[in-house]
């Protein structure tokens, strides 16, 4: 597949996908959306670009080396969130009581964890469905 | 409003019942593409605009590709 047009485009369309991802997670606790959505409109970017460039150059955007470590740390980074609560004498995935700032409502940063927990599981979700589509199709690479 | 809910309902239908009955797998997917983008569309007017992300991106986007990439592998016609 060598198609001029589609690589163009996808060059010029990656990065608003990827701005439009990051925006969606971020602001999870402020708008529609969160962690799964934002996460999942940032590993369309990377398949959108493993279609238009191959499983060669796809996997030289995102190796698959990276991908499970941020896999993995995302979803240690949200235990982790989760332990400051027991440490702090609390529960589980406790917020304001275990010590985390409450912010000003309606802005960025509020909602104590909430914001660090949705990046956190938003790293997961994009580099899990990164992982998942290079898994499925890594076949051709070794032909 | 409630005309459209009802024209979007029956095509919904339309699709599950086609879906179960196309023999060829990858007309079966696209089918299944529509379905999932008709409804993101019911999710929207349900109030529900985050779960209307979610489909629109998972439902229409990832599964589509991950379902032609296992086809790939196997065969195109159902038996």
């Amino acid at each position: 597949m060598n198609d001029l047009i589609v690589k163009t485009v996808t060059k010029l369309i990656m990065p608003f996908i990827q701005l439009y991802g990051i925006y969606v997670i971020l602001h999870g606790h402020l708008s529609p959306g969160g962690a799964f959505a934002g996460g999942a409109i940032m590993g369309a970017s990377y398949i959108l670009y493993t279609l238009a460039f191959g499983i060669h150059e796809g996997h030289k955007k995102a190796p698959h080396e990276i991908t499970s470590k941020i896999e993995s740390g995302g979803i240690l980074f949200f235990i982790g969130l989760g332990l400051v609560g027991i440490v702090s004498g609390g529960f589980f995935l406790e917020n304001l009581s275990a010590g985390f700032p409450p912010g000003v409502v309606g802005t960025l940063l509020s909602g104590g964890l909430i914001p660090l927990a949705t990046f956190a599981i938003g790293m997961k979700v994009a580099s899990t469905i990164v992982t998942l589509f290079h898994r499925t199709i890594e076949e051709e690479m070794y032909d | 409003m409630q005309i459209l809910n009802v024209i979007l309902i029956i095509f919904l239908i339309a699709c599950a019942l086609a879906v179960e009955r196309t023999k060829d797998l990858i007309g079966a997917v696209i089918i299944f593409a529509s379905y999932s983008l008709v409804m993101a569309i019911i999710w929207l007017l349900l109030r529900a605009p985050d779960i209307a992300m979610t489909e629109a991106a998972i439902g229409a986007g990832v599964t589509t590709i991950l379902f032609i990439g296992v086809i790939s592998r196997t065969r195109r016609m159902e038996k």
